[in-house]
């Protein structure tokens, strides 16, 4: 295996962790609203302490992937631009409304602030999902790698479908974050709540696939040569089964691992059928692949050990944190 | 406007902004985490009350400082997409690497510290907090490791329209990334202490939280005449030398020298007229810039005449921006000397003009750091990277409305958010009583 494979799984590792463990505290936000006044300040104190640790996923994964493949993180970052710009300010107002919301005291600022947060939430997880809708169905790229579409070329149907998944895939992932965290009658409401999102990932998961299948033909190239990895998304399905049975089973530490291996593997689907791309051009001579894409062997290599040093120490201090907090959250217990 | 101008407004703009706040999150960190030493070593109360205070600011900016933050991290790609794939395999590693062993560190361990004390330990408290402390300071090095490699490229070769990484620790240790690291981690400190003291002086002239305010402001004042006089020498000192062997046009125009000499003054104050090629006004200590460059007074430093004029920065705003900066550095160690004379004198706690002052001076560190960075980043234009790369050849060809838009869109979240910011941080200081 080279170096530009590893780093080719380096930056999905961390795209599935950042959508994993991210995944929670954005869903917790997408559902917020339909939470009660007072049940609002459990739902923001469970991820209080580690939304922001959450998010570095995705700064290191930014930089991971300037670092690793610098022509993509060019090519798509100037090529989504506006989807990016209303992204970031998604990203800050949902920071800000979060953190700051209880150093004011009126009701209404509170309840203003309470929208700001599940609005940007929502806005946030849509745009994640519309950006990985346009990376699969391919980009008008010009010779030297820029974007020649516009901004409501990445508004396709495809696009915003799984924008749409991602909206119910990360919901759900909220909602079993807060049945694990929560107790009593929000528990219950966090559990209806549950199957519906869940029902809509499901279905949505299952029409991506297919229409990919009717408008993507080229993303099932390698799943045709090596139909063993027809095993992902069958994983995905069962991951996806399990989640909901253990949350009926009240098991709520089983149902947030299985659906944070659901994700995984929904997101892994989709990674493993641009390989060894990582954007496709609508002409295929534009294409950024994991060679002409990467940079040098010395940055990768160098890289690697980077990779190898710290994200050890995050992990250990990451499930320490996580200890801390284990249990179910007091209403108490915030900023 | 053409989009390479839109896109430099907004860079400046949104870093420029975002360096309001990790000076603070440095400074102000380092501060807290000797607290908390103190804490676990006395166990006394009034320790914790002061931490637990201090960090209730330090919260409020750290996530300001956050949410600005992910826009630098996105915004290389987004409107700087040539340089992107021109710097790449150089200027990504320690972004990587920042967020590798820095954030991750640094949110980890405040939202423990921050939500989870009642669960921690003393020991673990302070330990939380010196991580914090610790991950912030890293954080620097590596955001600076980056910035430094643009001023004065190390380590590297140029293959295909790309620069190539040919030694990862001579790219680290580029010429000019330690003087930058420890000048702007300094000038952090400063920024701390001067937070820390005019915020104490102001509970002190209210006459509330007053054994607080007495610890904090002795703890800032000590704290602060240290690192101010560092900032002086070695730091800013040290700084400017490397500037002068490495980027001589940025020397010569933020000095405001036109005719390369020998005995070259160092202007105390000085109007200069680009046009004319003169200074209309100056006042300038001879042979101190000489000093300065060389250590040598009779050392020849070399003056805007010397380049050509398509490789100068523009010398007004690096001029003015480079002297103001100075001034206040100096204004900074003479304040906080009066503190210790004070201090010593047992007077500090009643001078009320002098906690005046402090309370007044609190923004004026701030000003200090941003002419700071636009001396370096003004005066290393017409380059992205130094002497390699063309700020006019970095940007990406996007839409002009595009970048209008989110350039608008900067400008009012960041107005909302810094209003946002000054109310919450008054608020907070004026509605604080200790129990």
């Amino acid at each position: 295996m080279d170096l530009n494979i590893i780093w080719f799984l380096l930056v999905g590792i961390l795209i599935i962790g950042y959508a994993i463990l991210d995944g929670f505290d954005l869903g917790v936000g997408s559902v917020y609203l339909f939470a009660k006044f007072q049940e609002r300040d459990i739902a923001r104190n469970s991820i209080a302490p580690v939304w922001d640790g959450n998010e570095v996923w995705l700064v290191t994964g930014g930089g991971a992937l300037f670092a690793a493949f610098p022509m993509v993180y060019a090519t798509a970052f100037s090529g989504f631009y506006l989807a990016l710009i209303l992204l970031l300010f998604a990203l800050i107002f949902r920071a800000v409304s979060l953190e700051l919301r209880n150093h004011f005291e009126s009701e209404s600022t509170k309840t203003l602030f309470d929208w700001v947060f599940s609005i940007s939430s929502i806005v946030a997880i849509v745009l994640f999902g519309v950006a990985v809708g346009n990376v699969l169905s391919g980009l008008n790229l010009d010779k030297s790698g820029n974007y020649i579409g516009t901004f409501f070329d990445l508004l396709n149907p495809y696009s915003i479908l799984v924008g749409v998944l991602a909206f119910f895939m990360l919901s759900y992932q909220g909602t079993v974050w807060l049945f694990l965290k929560t107790e009593g009658e929000f528990q219950q409401k966090a559990k209806n709540w549950a199957k519906i999102y869940w029902s809509g990932y499901l279905i949505l998961f299952a029409i991506c696939t297919l229409l990919a299948y009717v408008l993507h033909k080229n993303l099932f190239h390698n799943y045709l040569a090596h139909p063993l990895m027809f095993a992902i998304p069958l994983l995905a399905l069962i991951f996806m089964l399990a989640s909901i049975i253990r949350i009926q089973r009240n098991q709520a530490l089983c149902a947030i691992i299985a659906s944070s291996l659901s994700i995984a593997m929904v997101i892994l689907t989709a990674y493993l059928s641009l390989f060894p791309n990582l954007i496709i051009a609508k002409n295929p001579a534009y294409s950024l692949n994991i060679y002409n894409a990467a940079s040098s062997q010395l940055t990768l290599e160098t890289m690697l050990i980077i990779a190898l040093i710290g994200m050890p120490l995050v992990l250990i201090y990451t499930i320490y944190s996580y200890r801390i907090f284990h249990g179910k959250t007091k209403i108490e217990e915030g900023y | 406007m053409d989009v390479e101008l839109l896109s430099r407004i907004q860079f400046g703009l949104t870093a420029g902004f975002h360096f309001i706040y990790p000076p603070l999150t440095i400074g102000l960190g380092v501060l807290i985490a000797i607290i908390e030493f103190m804490y676990l070593k006395t166990n006394d109360e009034i320790y914790r009350k002061m931490a637990d205070f201090w960090a209730k600011l330090f919260a409020i900016n750290f996530v300001v400082g956050v949410a600005t933050g992910i826009v630098m991290e996105f915004e290389f790609g987004t409107n700087w997409s040539n340089y992107a794939r021109f710097v790449g395999d150089i200027f990504g590693s320690p972004l990587a690497a920042e967020g590798i062993f820095a954030f991750f560190l640094e949110s980890t361990f405040l939202g423990l510290y921050l939500v989870g004390k009642n669960r921690l330990s003393r020991f673990m408290r302070f330990f939380s907090f010196l991580m914090v402390a610790f991950g912030s300071t890293l954080s620097a090095l590596w955001i600076l490791i980056a910035n430094s490699w643009q001023q004065t490229p190390a380590g590297y070769k140029v293959e295909g329209g790309r620069a190539v990484l040919t030694n990862f620790w001579e790219a680290v240790f580029n010429p000019t990334m330690p003087s930058m690291y420890l000048h702007t981690v300094d000038a952090s400190f400063i920024t701390g202490a001067m937070f820390m003291a005019g915020v104490s002086a102001y509970f002190l002239i209210k006459g509330k939280n007053l054994e607080l305010a007495k610890r904090s402001l002795k703890l800032a004042v000590v704290f602060g005449v240290i690192v101010s006089i560092l900032q002086l020498f070695p730091f800013g000192d040290e700084s400017a030398r490397v500037v002068a062997q490495t980027q001589p046009e940025k020397l010569a125009s933020f000095e405001g020298l036109f005719k390369t000499q020998s005995k070259a003054p160092l202007l105390v104050f000085g109007i200069p007229d680009p046009s004319q090629n003169k200074m209309l006004v100056e006042i300038g200590i001879p042979g101190a810039l000489s000093f300065l460059a060389d250590h040598n007074f009779n050392a020849v430093v070399k003056g805007i005449d010397s380049f050509p004029k398509n490789d100068l920065p523009p010398m007004t705003l690096t001029f003015y921006s480079f002297h103001l900066m100075v001034a206040l550095g100096t204004l900074f160690i003479l304040t906080f000397l009066v503190g210790v004379y004070l201090l010593y004198k047992k007077k500090i706690y009643t001078t009320k003009p002098f906690l005046a002052a402090l309370w007044a001076f609190i923004p004026l560190p701030y000003i200090a750091n941003e002419l700071g960075w636009i001396t370096t980043e003004v005066g290393r234009q017409p380059w992205a990277v130094y002497g390699l790369l063309r700020t006019k050849d970095a940007f990406s060809p996007l839409p002009v409305g595009d970048v209008w838009f989110s350039l608008i869109g900067f400008t009012l979240v960041y107005a909302v958010l810094f209003g946002v910011f000054l109310y919450l941080i008054i608020h907070t200081v004026k509605s604080f009583k200790m129990d």
